[in-house]
């Protein structure tokens, strides 16, 4: 499913989503995923408080040519892999463009504000509109759906990253993928992220 | 086994910035570490703790800033390496031992790491560590990628041993918390004998007593090693230059900013015009390195966050040097090219050198920016910060503000560090009135308990965490109680540093490497002090909040324990004690009269508003199944069973 080398370089890849979603440790995989084909990667997160219920970003910068900043300069993003659907709308704000690729988990997490009746959270095909009126490239996946019915929502990751991969303009797969688990999980467990991964991969496969 | 010890030279891993700041001191051998938890510095002590047992290391989480410096000092004086980690603000806490170590000098290398958060990021400051270094006359390093972390890291132990005194990396978020690849050298395999060497000639560096007196003598050897350490500095490779001979514009920075600069360079294509003299020794700064450069170029923009002290610095050297070197043009904070507060990015460098070049840059282009920036107001909700579902400190601020409320004297709480510093946020329900450093809670509150001479009626309460307590509130309720003052004090106790990521502290019985050690009893501490002192637990609302209104009353010093552990805590994690749901036949919504009770005043992230069906709803996803918010509703419509 991956290309032989990397489209642009630096290739900027951003992973977003709510604090406790689990961004770092996905900016983590797909990161090492690259290291492991020998690219140079940079990431850029926060963690701390901005982890409780808040916005979060992990910038991922791939390169064959060395370290990069760990803040994407603005309007410089070639990949947006949101873990929640309006976190995707916030960060083009700063990193958008029309040609980035966007892919959304399409599960909400319904800030306080809006529970609390105070702020508004757009329905799906607003979200879907939004987006799409700022890139061409924008697919939507029911990754946490998904990943209930395989038996753990935190899977919804593990298909994300899947997805990432299937729209075939990484230059990493499921042999990384694999290879980079292999070293953080135990066996039993490999098989269920794998097949997160292929259902996740499936999905952008037939519609990259 | 932890890539941190990974044997094999030369291969290549991804680190974090504090990994390889780790694995820079694990190749120099150090032997004893000892930090206090604060973002972004937490994982440096973590990591050397994780491997203490393979590589015969010492490391604790000290019971603060101050004893985690100066028990590293002590593995120094005895020969050893030792290595102490700290955020900014924790530099402040240590500096008065600081003064006094760098004073009387080391013996075994030993380095103090300082991460600094500019913009705040994980603080409620952004205070700076590295102006100590100037002040306690001691070298300052500063890594400006993952690989150098490392590296640096290795070899200030060596510069310590050099001048036999501290030296100081310092670390920013960016640099701590971002990962980059960086290719591993060897490990250590040192195994040094400690032993203190105290009979010596009262003047002897090595083998006489430690200490900073007589003050003459020791102050001018200071400044000696100190001049040895800028000619050190004059040919570090840690100080690199890129770009031409004569630059139209040079480009001075260090630390993290030094990727801002390059990327800045590269967008807006200008490295034939713009050179970066990159400096990873910052203080004292080499003059002739610098001169050499500041005389390349009549235009010179420092770069660094978050105050101008490299600006400074360099501004001294070339006034000292004006006649060799020419008159300069310096762009930086103080005229105000770039922002003097919060942290840079590639845009704000890119910008800054585009304005001084006279170049048109456009980042973005202007009607996808407006269409972007609308978007995002427009479609992206805010979310405010708030305690996770399950966390107890939502239920310990219900009880207190409600105790509040119900106590009717406009009391109010002094607010500490901790995750409940969020306690000022509406997800608190905005209870905390003042908000410090560290133990100033109760300190402030201390300080409040004495104003009843004064006509002041309102109780004062405080917060703190079992963390806090033992790091710095134990001194401020001692002067509470021994003053009379009228205060209660509320010890939010979840069972570890849990902001920071479960570090143990000294009332657990666990230390950072994993081995048993005794707990100490807030409860049986707070009463021997004199304290009245009750324990609760917040998820009892109704008792704690009685408890406190009783407490409230009454004269002295009163403390409350809140203990509840962490809903993130390893042990509770993904275990949910109770099956929560809305019955919806009994949920009366907005006609409840309750004014959306849970869902609006309570806002835990676990129950939602059901817009459709107007009626409140638990996510099943996100509820941590701690059954409080089936307390709180009137209806009694969220029902809660308890997990088999």
């Amino acid at each position: 499913m991956g290309t032989q080398t990397l489209s642009k370089d630096p290739f900027n890849i951003i992973i977003t989503g709510v604090g406790g979603q689990g961004n770092v440790l996905a900016s983590r995989v797909l990161a090492n995923m690259l290291v492991h084909r020998g690219y140079d990667v940079t990431i850029g997160e926060t963690f701390g408080a901005s982890q409780r219920g808040g916005s979060v970003m992990s910038h991922i910068r791939v390169s064959a040519r060395g370290a990069w900043s760990p803040q994407i300069p603005k309007g410089k993003a070639d990949m947006v892999v949101s873990l929640e659907p309006v976190e995707a709308i916030r960060v083009m704000k700063d990193y958008g463009n029309e040609e980035v690729r966007i892919l959304v988990n399409d599960r909400p997490i319904y800030p306080v504000g809006v529970i609390a009746g105070e702020l508004n959270y757009p329905a799906r095909d607003e979200i879907e509109g939004a987006l799409k009126d700022l890139s061409k490239h924008v697919w939507f996946i029911d990754a946490t759906e998904e990943a209930i019915r395989l038996g753990n929502p935190i899977l919804g990751n593990v298909i994300m990253i899947g997805a990432a991969c299937g729209l075939g303009i990484l230059p990493v797969g499921r042999a990384e993928f694999a290879e980079v688990m292999k070293g953080s999980l135990a066996a039993d467990k490999l098989e269920i992220n794998l097949t997160a991964f292929d259902l996740g991969a499936a999905k952008l496969a037939a519609t990259a | 086994m932890s890539k941190l010890i990974d044997p094999r030279e030369g291969v290549r891993v991804l680190l974090m910035g504090n990994e390889a700041i780790v694995r820079g001191a694990l190749e120099a051998g150090v032997n004893v570490a000892a930090g206090y938890p604060g973002t972004p510095s937490s994982e440096i002590v973590q990591n050397l703790a994780d491997v203490a047992g393979e590589r015969n290391l010492y490391v604790e989480w000290s019971v603060n800033e101050k004893v985690a410096m100066e028990v590293a000092a002590a593995a120094s004086f005895a020969k050893l390496r030792s290595l102490c980690a700290m955020k900014q603000n924790g530099v402040n806490v240590a500096s008065d031992f600081l003064l006094h170590l760098t004073a009387a000098g080391t013996r075994g290398g030993m380095v103090l790491v300082a991460c600094d958060d500019p913009g705040a990021l994980s603080s409620v400051n952004e205070g700076e560590s590295r102006h100590f270094a100037r002040m306690v006359e001691v070298p300052l390093l500063e890594p400006g990628d993952f690989q150098e972390a490392k590296d640096m890291t290795k070899w200030a132990f060596e510069l310590s041993e050099e001048i036999r005194n501290l030296v100081v990396l310092r670390s920013v978020t960016r640099m701590s918390h971002a990962s980059g690849n960086v290719t591993l050298g060897r490990l250590s395999d040192a195994q040094p004998k400690a032993e203190f060497k105290y009979d010596g000639f009262i003047l002897d560096p090595l083998e006489g007593p430690v200490v900073s007196a007589p003050v003459p003598y020791k102050h001018t050897l200071q400044q000696e090693k100190l001049k040895r350490v800028r000619e050190i500095f004059e040919g570090s490779p840690f100080n690199t230059y890129a770009g031409p001979e004569k630059p139209d514009l040079l480009v001075v920075t260090s630390s993290a900013c030094t990727l801002y600069s390059r990327e800045a360079i590269h967008v807006l294509g200008v490295k034939d015009r713009v050179g970066l003299l990159k400096l990873g020794t910052t203080w004292p700064l080499p003059p002739e390195l610098l001169k050499r450069h500041l005389a390349s170029t009549d235009r010179v923009l420092i770069v660094e966050e978050v105050i101008p002290f490299l600006e400074e610095n360099v501004k001294i050297l070339a006034a000292e040097t004006a006649l060799e070197i020419g008159a300069k043009t310096f762009f930086g904070k103080n005229d105000g090219t770039l922002p003097s507060i919060g942290e840079l990015n590639p845009d704000l460098v890119a910008a800054a050198i585009a304005k001084i070049l006279g170049i048109d840059h456009v980042a973005m282009p202007p009607d996808y920016e407006k269409k972007a920036t609308l978007m995002s107001f427009a479609k992206a909700p805010n979310r405010e910060l708030t305690f996770c579902p399950g966390c107890p400190h939502r239920a310990s601020f219900w009880a207190i503000h409600h105790a509040l409320l119900m106590d009717n004297r406009l009391g109010f709480v002094c607010g500490d560090i901790g995750c409940y510093s969020m306690a000022a946020l509406p997800c608190g329900f905005s209870t905390l009135k003042t908000l410090h450093a560290m133990g100033s809670g109760a300190g402030v509150a201390s300080g409040f308990g004495q104003l009843h001479r004064f006509g002041m009626e309102q109780p004062a309460m405080t917060v703190c965490g079992d963390s806090t307590f033992f790091a710095s509130v134990m001194p401020a309720l001692v002067n509470a109680i021994h003053h009379r003052a009228d205060l209660t004090v509320v010890v939010l106790d979840n069972s570890g540093t849990a902001m920071t990521g479960f570090q143990p502290h000294p009332g657990l019985k666990v230390n950072a490497m994993g081995g048993d050690v005794p707990a100490l009893d807030i409860a049986r501490i707070c009463a021997a002090m004199g304290a009245k002192v009750e324990v609760r637990d917040p998820f009892q609302l109704e008792e704690a909040r009685g408890t406190l209104i009783g407490l409230l009353e009454e004269k002295g010093v009163k403390v409350l324990i809140m203990r509840q552990m962490c809903a993130l805590s390893p042990e509770k994690r993904a275990k949910k004690k109770y099956e929560v749901q809305v019955d919806e036949a009994l949920c009366l919504g907005e006609t409840c009269g309750c004014n959306r009770l849970c869902t609006r005043v309570f806002r835990c992230p676990g129950l939602v508003w059901d817009k459709e069906r107007k009626k409140a709803r638990v996510d099943e996803v996100l509820c941590a199944g701690c059954g409080v918010c089936a307390l709180i509703c009137p209806a009694e419509a969220i029902r809660k069973e308890e997990v088999a």
